[in-house]
């Protein structure tokens, strides 16, 4: 009996000792200590040996089974901290991945500015891509034989309909349908008869408009610093310089420090410290009152920026004309 | 006027002030090479007569240059131009042998730094000059020339005098512009000549002045350096002259030979259709009536306001010249020049508009200079012609309003203030409005508003302060369309789809490409009157074009292995009268090997499925269903190819297309390998997605399933299989799946075996299998009835 144990006890810590994982760990728990494990038996046995051998017997048994206890614990412990494992796999073998595809970086930064007004309380709109000559340039008082129109290269479909040459148009758009207030962004491709290394003849702009009672041109600063904030960094100084646009008035340039040099002055501010990022204004009482809008109650100021442009200057990209090859090397960078 | 601020300085001041200075340019930036030099010992040209080897101390040492100035003499002061030094004439300076004599520079003259006229030997230059120092720094030789970037409402801007009225303003001083003194003139003006306005609409002004006895040569250095400051082409002087005034005024002006104007007389009327007349620039250009021009007693001498005419240019034998300074209609000279494709200095100040009261200074103007540099006489008078245009009527201003506006608390004697800094004139009326008189010069100030504008901007946008407007409680949620397509965007980037953005305009060729019949709605195309490229002369009705294009770019450029996907506008014309319809699309298209190359899988090239896969996946990501996919009919297969190509269903409504693109679109876009797209129309899948969920309880008890395979003729859409057993809407049935398609040996041929696996769950107890095999039974039984399949053997 004495030999049956200690035999049985040398196998099971043995293959305690070589098992690879836990579940072998537990399988040779249950073949030795389970309820019909061999050496259960064994030990059962202890209570038919006459009564003079029992109690040693009986002791032997208990620090048996304590000792194979205590056996299992250590080979699992030892499981655990991964100490002496067997073979396993190359952990560093490529995953079976599904890698995502990249979203343009024109949408990931039109989205950016759409969601960065959206939390302002801006709606965000769209409108026709093929625009009538008076949404595009009558209402928002650029007269036709006006100078003002060569400020923007027009794409002609005839003489009344054209490829709308900003995302303006849906200004007028929005504030005949409805009364102030009028809080809107509204993203979109625009097109103008131009093509080099910084212009192409779609590109995409968001416009912005707000009109209500006592809105000032501080509040345009405002709203226009705390976005330039939030889309760059609030180390980003905004500066804004008078200018013109046939829509607004005041008209404001908004040139940022830039982003590059920080104001130092570099190829992509050429030489100044400054970028242009946006063209804004009060909205001039004219389109306000083409749309039948009462210019002594409302004021409101528009803004506009060039998505491109903005791209540009956030990831670094030198040709526009990139954006439009679609070569997916260029598209996986971002 | 006197301005101590520095060029950088006044450059900051002037684009603050909304003129935007783009470049400033030092004009003598090439002197900076260009040393103070003595001569210190002359020495004959042992090979040339006429030449000198001068010894010249530059300040650290002396060098030997070849010379043949011949007032060249020992302890002169001279330029020497080190070599690099880009000379204006055009010429390089470089180290070289002059008839075998090595030359370590070039001893200059005046004239051929740019300072003067005088090219007749070198420029002497006073003794007590420093020796070595740049030329510029010694005589400080400084003329920066800015240029500045106009706004089209700033007309008044376009003249020096325009930009030091604003200078003017923000340095607190007033600028002050030349006087004019004219000459005694003899006899009279109205005796020898005559103007008339025929078309005071497009012409309310008109004055001429009269010069006799003119000599044409060329200007004196300091107008003809002048005028190359600011890139203009010096001509002669009386052309110079008229360009100078110009450019000091803004008043553009014209030179006629009086003497080649018939009957000495000039009347102002609009062309004939289809008159003919050559312009300076030596080009015959046909006119229309309403073409504004200006005659003499017979023909037409000049298009109003844009070009001259050649037949009465000022030549060198000129010697009465009749000076025009007019006046006019902005709109007219700007649809002339529009016509005529022809844009001038001219054209571009009468279209932006002139100062309607600057025609007489600037005829006086160039009368005195014509007569001081011309040696001409004046003839006595001035011919005046004119219609009353509409009075400048004063603005009122109201502080208060302007305050609100701005968003400031300026007093309204600041305001005025500000104001009267360039040449308004105020009047308080109250305590709260000015009465503002507009300059004639600031054609741009009609309303309130500009005042303001003009406020704000002399006083500085950066003295607004920043203040933000209050959030509304109420938000609009964001449209359904933008929501929705942001969400597709995330689906196809999350399948390994990269988001192309291809042009709106496609090649007018796209359609035929496609393969597309006449009849078919994409092929009204909306096209463009004044593309700038072949590939971009209409709009797009597809958006495959443009990802097949991207193909090509990619697979050009070793990408081979591509999945695109865009969403964005087609465009079906109604006709270039009226807006087209704009449809969004969402497009993809597949190309290439399924996956990367991997050590898990063999590459295999993608099909028809990964592509179906993709947009089922999105459907179902989008919750939309029913989904169907059937056959198209391979008569209405157009750029995909027969046999594979089908319809997207939602709900039984077609809303897109897919399949393997058609052999002969891969070649038109000069494709070799196969590719797979897809396109459907965004606005109809729309209506079938909703954004309503309804919780179900899960399930209490397990399910069993059970699995069915049929044989079927092969031509049988599986489709069919999985419609036929749902619609059976079997109590206990919960899902049916196809999980395998086989046609190989031992099914016979033209079959195939579909398997299918039914899953059976009852809500309220587990179901017994003996229960389970009665129904499945009955349903395998209709299927091969109603197919006519058979069970495998």
């Amino acid at each position: 009996m004495e030999q049956n144990i200690d035999q049985l006890r040398a196998a099971a810590l043995q293959a305690l000792e070589t098992a690879a994982t836990p579940e072998a760990v537990q399988e040779v728990n249950t073949k030795y200590l389970g309820r019909k494990g061999v050496m259960t038996q064994v030990l059962r046995a202890v209570s038919q040996l006459p009564a003079d051998e029992r109690p040693a017997a009986g002791r032997r048994a208990n620090e048996i089974k304590q000792e194979m206890a205590a056996a299992v614990e250590t080979a699992l412990a030892r499981l655990a901290a991964g100490a002496g494992a067997a073979e396993g796999i190359d952990v560093s073998l490529p995953g079976r991945k599904s890698a995502p595809g990249p979203l343009h970086p024109l949408t990931q930064i039109a989205q950016r500015i759409c969601d960065i007004f959206s939390r302002m309380g801006y709606e965000v709109v769209e409108g026709p891509e093929v625009e009538s000559d008076y949404y595009n340039f009558e209402a928002l008082n650029i007269p036709k034989d006006h100078p003002a129109r060569d400020m923007q290269d027009t794409f002609y479909v005839s003489d009344d309909i054209v490829l709308r040459t900003h995302t303006s148009p849906t200004q007028p758009r929005v504030m005949e349908k409805r009364q102030p207030p009028v809080r809107i962004i509204a993203p979109g491709k625009v097109y103008r008869c131009d093509s080099d290394i910084t212009h192409t003849p779609m590109f995409h702009q968001v416009e912005g408009l707000l009109v209500d009672e006592g809105v000032s041109f501080s509040h345009l600063k405002g709203t226009l610093t705390a976005f330039v904030h939030q889309m760059f960094d609030t180390e980003t100084r905004v500066r804004f310089r008078p200018s013109f646009f046939p829509f607004t008035e005041p008209s404001a340039e908004v040139d940022i420090l830039c982003v590059i040099c920080r104001g130092k002055g570099c190829r992509v501010c050429k030489q100044t410290g400054w970028l242009e990022i946006l063209g804004s204004g009060m909205v001039h009482p004219a389109v306000l009152e083409n749309v039948g809008y009462d210019t002594s109650r409302y004021t409101g100021f528009a803004f506009g920026m060039g998505v491109e442009r903005i791209t540009m200057l956030k990831y670094g990209v030198d040709d526009i004309r990139k954006y439009f090859e679609n070569d997916l090397r260029f598209l996986r960078q971002f | 006027m006197p301005c101590d601020l520095s060029v950088d300085r006044l450059a900051h001041l002037l684009t603050m002030t909304g003129l935007e200075v783009e470049a400033v340019e030092e004009r003598y930036a090439y002197l900076d090479s260009v040393v103070v030099g003595r001569i210190t010992a002359l020495a004959p040209h042992p090979n040339a007569d006429r030449l000198k080897l001068c010894t010249v101390y530059t300040g650290s040492g002396e060098c030997t240059v070849v010379c043949g100035a011949p007032n060249a003499a020992v302890g002169m002061l001279a330029p020497l131009a080190l070599p690099g030094t880009h000379l204006p004439g055009g010429l390089t300076v470089a180290e070289g042998v002059i008839r075998g004599q090595a030359s370590a520079g070039m001893l200059c003259s005046q004239a051929e730094l740019g300072l003067g006229a005088d090219g007749s030997g070198l420029m002497a230059l006073p003794l007590e000059l420093a020796v070595g120092q740049p030329l510029h720094k010694a005589l400080n030789l400084s003329d920066p020339v800015m240029e500045v970037s106009l706004t089209p409402n700033r007309a008044d801007c376009l003249s020096v005098m325009g930009i030091a009225r604003e200078v003017a303003g923000f340095v607190g001083t007033r600028a002050k512009r030349p006087e004019i003194s004219l000459p005694a003139g003899q006899g009279d003006i109205h005796a020898l000549a005559s103007v008339v306005i025929q078309s005071p609409e497009h012409c309310p002004r008109y004055a001429a002045r009269l010069l006799e006895n003119i000599t044409v040569g060329p200007s004196p250095f300091w107008l003809r350096d002048r005028l190359l400051a600011v890139g203009l082409r010096p001509i002669n002087n009386i052309v110079d002259i008229t360009n100078l005034v110009m450019l000091e005024t803004g008043q553009p002006l014209h030179a006629f030979d009086f003497d080649h104007l018939a009957e000495h007389r000039i009347v102002v009327r609009t062309a004939a259709a289809g008159e003919r007349f050559t312009t300076l620039d030596g080009k015959e250009r046909t006119l229309d009536s309403h073409m504004l021009m200006i005659c003499d007693g017979q023909k037409p001498v000049a298009v109003g306001g844009v070009m001259g005419g050649m037949n009465s240019e000022i030549e060198a034998g000129t010697t009465r010249v009749l000076i025009e300074s007019a006046y006019f209609n902005p709109v007219s000279i700007r649809k002339t020049s529009k016509r005529l494709g022809l844009k001038s200095d001219a054209s571009h100040r009468f279209e932006r508009g002139v100062d309607p009261q600057g025609t007489l200074y600037a005829l006086d103007r160039a009368a005195q200079l014509m007569a001081e540099l011309g040696n001409g006489r004046l003839v006595d008078g001035c011919i005046d012609v004119q219609y009353p245009l509409p009075a400048i009527q004063p603005i009122r201003l109201s502080a208060v309003a302007t305050n609100r506006l701005l968003g400031t608390s300026f007093s309204r004697d600041e305001m005025a203030r500000l104001l009267e800094g360039i040449e308004f004139k105020t009047q308080a009326q109250d305590a709260d409005t000015l009465v503002v008189a507009i300059p004639s010069f600031r054609v741009d100030i009609g309303r309130p508003q500009d005042l303001m504008e003009e406020v704000a901007r002399r006083a500085g946008y950066d003295q607004i302060p920043v203040a933000f407007t209050p959030l509304p409680a109420v938000t609009q949620p964001a449209p359904k369309l933008l929501v929705q397509r942001r969400c597709i965007r995330e689906l196809f980037t999350g399948m390994g789809f990269a988001e192309a953005i291809t042009y709106s305009f496609v090649h007018a060729d796209s359609c035929r490409r496609l393969r597309l019949p006449e009849s078919d709605p994409r092929c009204r195309q909306l096209a463009i009157l004044n593309p700038l490229s072949e590939d971009q002369t209409v709009m797009r009705t597809s958006l495959i074009p443009g990802l097949l294009d991207a193909m090509q770019r990619n697979v050009a450029r070793q990408t081979r292995n591509i999945r695109l996907f865009e969403t964005g506008k087609i465009f079906i014309s109604n006709g270039s009268a009226s807006q087209p319809d704009e449809i969004e699309m969402l497009a993809g298209l597949w190309t290439g090997d399924r996956g990367e190359v991997a050590w898990y899988a063999k590459s295999e090239p993608c099909d028809f499925y990964d592509l179906k896969g993709a947009v089922e996946s999105l459907l179902e990501g989008l919750h939309v269903r029913p989904v169907g996919f059937t056959r198209l009919p391979d008569e209405q297969c157009a750029f995909t190819q027969p046999g594979s190509s089908a319809q997207i269903l939602v709900a039984g409504e077609a809303i897109g297309l897919i399949g393997q693109v058609h052999a002969q679109t891969l070649q038109a876009y000069d494709l070799k390998q196969n590719a797979f797209v897809f396109e459907l129309d965004l606005a109809r899948l729309m209506a079938y997605i909703s954004d309503e969920r309804q919780n179900r309880p899960l399930p209490r008890f397990p399910s069993v399933s059970r699995d069915v395979t049929v044989v079927v003729r092969k031509e049988l859409e599986a489709e069919r299989l999985l419609t036929y057993v749902r619609e059976m809407k079997t109590a206990l049935m919960e899902e049916v799946r196809l999980f395998d398609v086989f046609d190989g040996q031992p099914i016979p041929q033209g079959c195939k075996s579909v398997s299918l696996r039914m899953i059976y769950r009852s809500a309220e107890a587990t179901l017994e299998d003996a229960a389970v095999n009665e129904i499945h039974k009955q349903i395998s039984d209709r299927l091969v009835a109603h197919f006519k399949a058979e069970l495998p053997t």
